[in-house]
């Protein structure tokens, strides 16, 4: 079968957190027929059961309907739904090289908000026709008219036939897809050129090994054909080739230039099948590969480990699984005094970290412990060694350091007027540098600011969303490092030193930090049959206490014949508190207490 | 003719649900009741009774409790019908006089008649809900009784020839200082009772305390601190001891050859079967409790012609373990290593000899030849020391 390039079109769904992306994809879905209503489990395309709950795509999730327009011919289209967060620009950015077009989806009640802009970014840099869409029409809150005046004025986009809709209810969602017709453009690209295709995505599948998503830029691909990747250097067989059907792979016999398809071909390992590189025809390459393409870097690190230190070595497994499907992430091992065995692990971001998390305690049922995250920072030591560390006990001693350097972000947040003072106070405090303020319209601002990394990681998001009533929106482009004043703040705990608990911090803040760990720590350390002081220290100088007091006494109560089962339920608790608690020294500590010290400002 | 076989020893908790009033504190199965729901609650218990009459031949009753709410607010009649069919329907250790046969009682609800009654069917010991001597703590408990009421309903079990009675003590109450608890203590050593027992007030969910101390209702009123419980506790144990009492576990004091034979039973674990609302049994390993809806239980031989039983639970040997040692710890005597292995036919060491160690390095443990008992501190700690015992 020949496909029309003519009548291909490869569009993305760009919004905000929460404007409703994933429910437009599933109402254009089921518009163009290929689903029923009652076939659609809501929102098809988040499938992760994570995804769901969170309400965020995670991973970049493909579907290829056909559209009878209004024209009377039949179009295919090719939806490319993006991850929803910062933490995934990368993949985000790739996704977008494969399309030629956006839906901008905007909240009508709601506005443009911080994501807004950094995807409108994103897609205008990629040369991407952007089709703007009002969503959520059907709130009492929506004002549409606003949000166009908004979006002509921030964006400088034509907004005035944009299509206002209600992606929940399904109202005038044709008109979108008529929209996507006539104003996104047909890809290009000469089918008979050398291959030339760009990864956006590949997911490990038990059966069919690495399962490379692909937009076919040049030429055509086949099955059997030798395929290479440009940047990985990897080669093998294609095995099958095909589309994306709702929830299923489709095989079919080629895939042409302005195709967006599916490639198995035996690999074992994402890691060979890199987001952004370009795959070609091994016997007949192209000449250059495409723009764009680069290594994605963890930035945050943490240290994992099994609660039940049995449990290592299925810690290790479940890594190694998700890994297959997860190039970004990486982890190796590590020991810690406090915890035993475990893992450093690096991630995107601090989302992906939390979703990494997750899915090792749901789906693998593990019990973690989690120490607390870590960018890289640059030690520069007196013998003219650069050394970058991950984690808190690799810094060498102060006396071999000449100084150090921290990674720092330019953050851009959206919020509106009331709320700046606030906002800015944060981000003072946070160590931020003002860069300037734009106003959107009277009533609201973007506040630009430079940031250290480490700063942000912890739980600036909820600092800013408490600051802001829920309001704030947040978005952040890494910026390179610069030297600063850091230094190791150490927990000691019945005077040992906890490990686990060390972490690097700005040298005006360290003390502000300290007192409010060994206040934490207080609170989630039990009472103990000793006193338990628990102190902060930098170096040798403490500089905060609190003390665990002593358990005393019981309370005297009574069992008798009909409270024994009671009792019985009651020690169990006991010792099932106890199981969940490490070992430091003759302390017990609470897996609890290792993580509850990365939100200090949650009171 | 064969040897005649040696029958098991069984204890009986009989529960009667009614009181007059719900104390503040209370989170038992209680309420206050019409005199027809209680006649009828006796008949239904008679039914359950003579239920059980199959167990004849296996087991010998050794100790009957009546608690509650306040089995004292039934009838002495009633008392007597409950008591009759209990002798038709089993079987007693000995003379009935050798059964230790206890009524819990508030003050306010006993009479001579009563007395008398109880006298006549067997009852032998009396435990007297007293918890303080002070009028505003009595308040706040939401007793219906005075110190005074209580003197009275004491002395008139004296008079009636009661020679064995416990009084129930309570500390950690709001308001009540080391000076009130003393002053309680002292009062109730010169009424020479034979037995004590001498709890902490535990604030419940769904109990009236509990719900004024959540709305913060207890805002005027100040708790004892941790440290005050422990100085009241470490203040009972000596006051008593001088008197002449000796703790005999964790929270009971008694004359010597007074002890509460049917609470050691549940701490050695020793059968019993619990009659009436909600009640628990023990019964060769197997746990079970009685329907605890008023209703259902007193249709449940009209209606389904059978006693309705429901969290039956089957005790593996590892769990039979587990009771043996935190039961068993309670008592001050401690558990006996022989009995743990005659019972269970493994070596004590084997199982528990590493915990035990570790329990006695940190000195919350003592071990005494064939003995092992809490110490001083491992009691006030109990709970700590017990769950170590779980697998």
């Amino acid at each position: 079968m020949i496909i029309d390039q003519s009548k291909i079109r490869n569009f993305c769904i760009i919004a905000h957190i929460d404007h409703g992306k994933s429910t437009l994809a599933d109402r254009i879905i089921e518009k163009t027929g290929l689903l029923t209503s009652r076939e659609m489990q809501a929102q098809v395309l988040d499938n992760m059961e994570l995804e769901r709950e969170r309400g965020i795509t995670i991973k970049a999730q493909t579907v290829r309907t056909v559209y009878k327009a209004n024209d009377g011919n039949e179009y295919i289209f090719n939806l490319i739904d993006t991850p929803g967060h910062v933490d995934f620009n990368y993949e985000v950015s790739r996704s977008l090289a494969a399309c030629e077009g956006a839906v901008l989806v905007v909240d009508a009640a709601q506005g443009i908000e911080a994501q807004t802009l950094a995807n409108v970014y994103l897609a205008l840099d990629h040369d991407l026709e952007i089709v703007p869409v009002i969503n959520k029409i059907d709130l009492p809150s929506a004002e549409p008219e606003r949000v166009i005046a908004e979006i002509e004025d921030v964006i400088g986009l034509e907004a005035q036939d944009a299509p206002l809709v209600s992606a929940k209810t399904g109202l005038n969602i044709e008109d979108v897809l008529e929209k996507i017709v006539q104003r996104i453009p047909a890809p290009k690209g000469d089918p008979k050129a050398p291959l030339k295709a760009l990864i956006f995505d590949s997911v490990y599948d038990s059966y069919k090994g690495v399962i490379i998503f692909c937009r076919v830029m040049e030429g055509t691909l086949t099955k059997d054909t030798v395929i290479k990747m440009m940047a990985t250097k990897a080669k093998a067989q294609v095995v099958e080739i095909g589309i994306f059907g709702p929830g299923q792979f489709i095989p079919c016999d080629e895939l042409s230039a302005g195709m967006v398809g599916y490639i198995t071909a035996s690999l074992k390992n994402v890691k060979e099948t890199q987001v952004g590189d370009t795959v070609t025809d091994a016997e007949r390459p192209c000449d250059t590969a495409l723009p764009g393409y680069k290594k994605v870097l963890p930035m945050v690190y943490c240290g994992l480990y099994p609660a039940d230190g049995a449990k290592y070595p299925d810690l290790r497994d479940a890594l190694e699984k998700l890994q297959l499907n997860d190039a970004a992430m990486q982890f190796e091992p590590e020991t810690s005094i406090a915890l035993g065995f475990g893992f450093r692990c690096g991630f995107l971001g601090l989302l992906h970290l939390e979703i990494i998390q997750e899915r090792l305690e749901r789906e693998y049922n593990l019990d973690l412990v989690t120490t607390a995250p870590s960018v890289i920072y640059r030690v520069h030591k007196t013998n003219g060694e650069m050394i970058e560390i991950t984690n808190p006990s690799n810094l060498p001693d102060p006396s071999e350091v000449l100084y150090m350097e921290e990674p720092m972000v330019t953050a851009e947040i959206m919020v509106t007027t009331e709320f700046v003072g606030a906002i800015m106070k944060l981000c003072q405090e946070r160590r931020g540098i003002y860069l300037g303020i734009e106003y959107m319209e009277a009533t609201r601002a973007l506040l630009k600011y430079e940031l250290p990394l480490n700063e942000i990681i912890y739980d600036f998001f909820d600092a800013l969303k408490s600051h802001s009533r829920g309001y704030a929106s947040f978005d952040y482009d890494m910026k390179g490092y610069v030297q600063s004043e850091l230094v190791k703040l150490d927990i000691l705990i019945n005077k040992e030193e906890v490990d686990a608990l060390s972490f690097i911090v700005h040298g005006e803040t360290a003390y502000e930090r300290g007192r409010k760990m060994c206040e934490k720590l207080k609170d989630e350390i039990p009472r103990q049959q000793f006193e338990i002081p628990i102190q902060a220290a930098i170096g040798s100088k403490v500089i905060s206490r609190e003390t665990v007091r002593a358990l005393r006494k019981d309370v005297l109560a009574k069992c008798y014949g009909g409270d024994i089962t009671r009792k019985k339920k009651l020690l169990e608790k006991q010792k099932e508190g106890k199981k969940r608690m490490r070992q430091v020294g003759n302390v017990e500590i609470p897996q609890k207490a290792f993580m509850s010290v990365l939100k200090l400002d949650d009171k | 003719m064969g040897q005649p076989m040696i029958k098991k020893p069984l204890e009986l908790y009989i529960h009667v649900p009614f009181c007059i009033r719900k104390c503040n504190y209370c989170d038992f199965l209680s309420a206050p009741a019409k005199e027809e729901t209680m006649a009828a609650y006796v008949l239904s218990l008679c039914e359950e009774i003579k239920s059980y009459e199959c167990l004849q031949d296996t087991y010998e009753v050794c100790t009957v409790f009546f608690g509650g709410g306040t089995p004292s607010i039934l009838t002495g009649q009633d008392i007597e019908k409950i008591m009759n069919e209990i002798k038709k329907a089993f079987a007693l250790s000995g003379a009935f006089s050798h059964v230790e046969v206890t009524m819990e009682c508030n003050p306010g609800t006993l009479t001579m008649e009563k007395l008398a009654t109880y006298k006549k069917c067997g009852i032998n010991r009396l435990s007297i809900g007293l918890q303080t001597t002070n009028a505003k703590e009595l308040v706040i408990l939401g007793r219906i009784h005075t110190y005074e009421e209580f003197l009275e309903s004491y002395q008139l079990a004296r008079k009636m020839g009661f020679s064995n009675i416990n009084i129930d003590l309570m500390s950690a109450i709001p308001e009540q200082t080391m000076e009130s608890y003393s002053d309680t203590l002292e009062k109730v050593i010169a009424l020479e009772p034979e037995h004590i027992s001498a709890y902490s007030l535990i604030l419940e969910e769904g109990t009236c305390l509990y719900e004024q101390y959540k709305q913060g209702d207890l805002a005027g009123w100040k708790l004892p601190s941790e440290e005050e419980e422990r100085a009241m506790y470490d203040e009972t144990g000596r006051k008593l001891q001088k008197a002449g009492y000796e703790r005999y576990e964790i929270s009971n004091y008694a004359k010597q050859g007074y002890e509460c034979r049917h609470n050691i039973g549940y701490w050695k674990r020793i059968d019993y079967l619990g009659l009436g609302l909600g009640a628990s049994s023990l019964l060769s390993n197997v746990r079970f409790q009685n329907e605890s809806d008023l209703t259902v239980y007193m249709k449940q031989w009209s209606v389904y012609g059978a006693l309705l039983q429901k969290e039956v639970d089957v005790l593996s040997e590892k769990e039979q373990m587990e009771e043996f040692m935190f039961l068993g710890l309670r008592l001050t005597k401690g558990i006996q290593i022989a009995e743990f292995e005659v019972i269970f036919h493994k070596s004590f060491d084997s199982v528990y000899g590493k915990i035990v160690e570790q329990l006695l390095a940190k000195k919350l443990l003592i071990r005494e030849k064939e003995r092992i008992y809490l110490s001083s501190y491992g009691r006030d700690i109990s709970n700590q020391v017990l769950a170590e015992f779980l697998f």
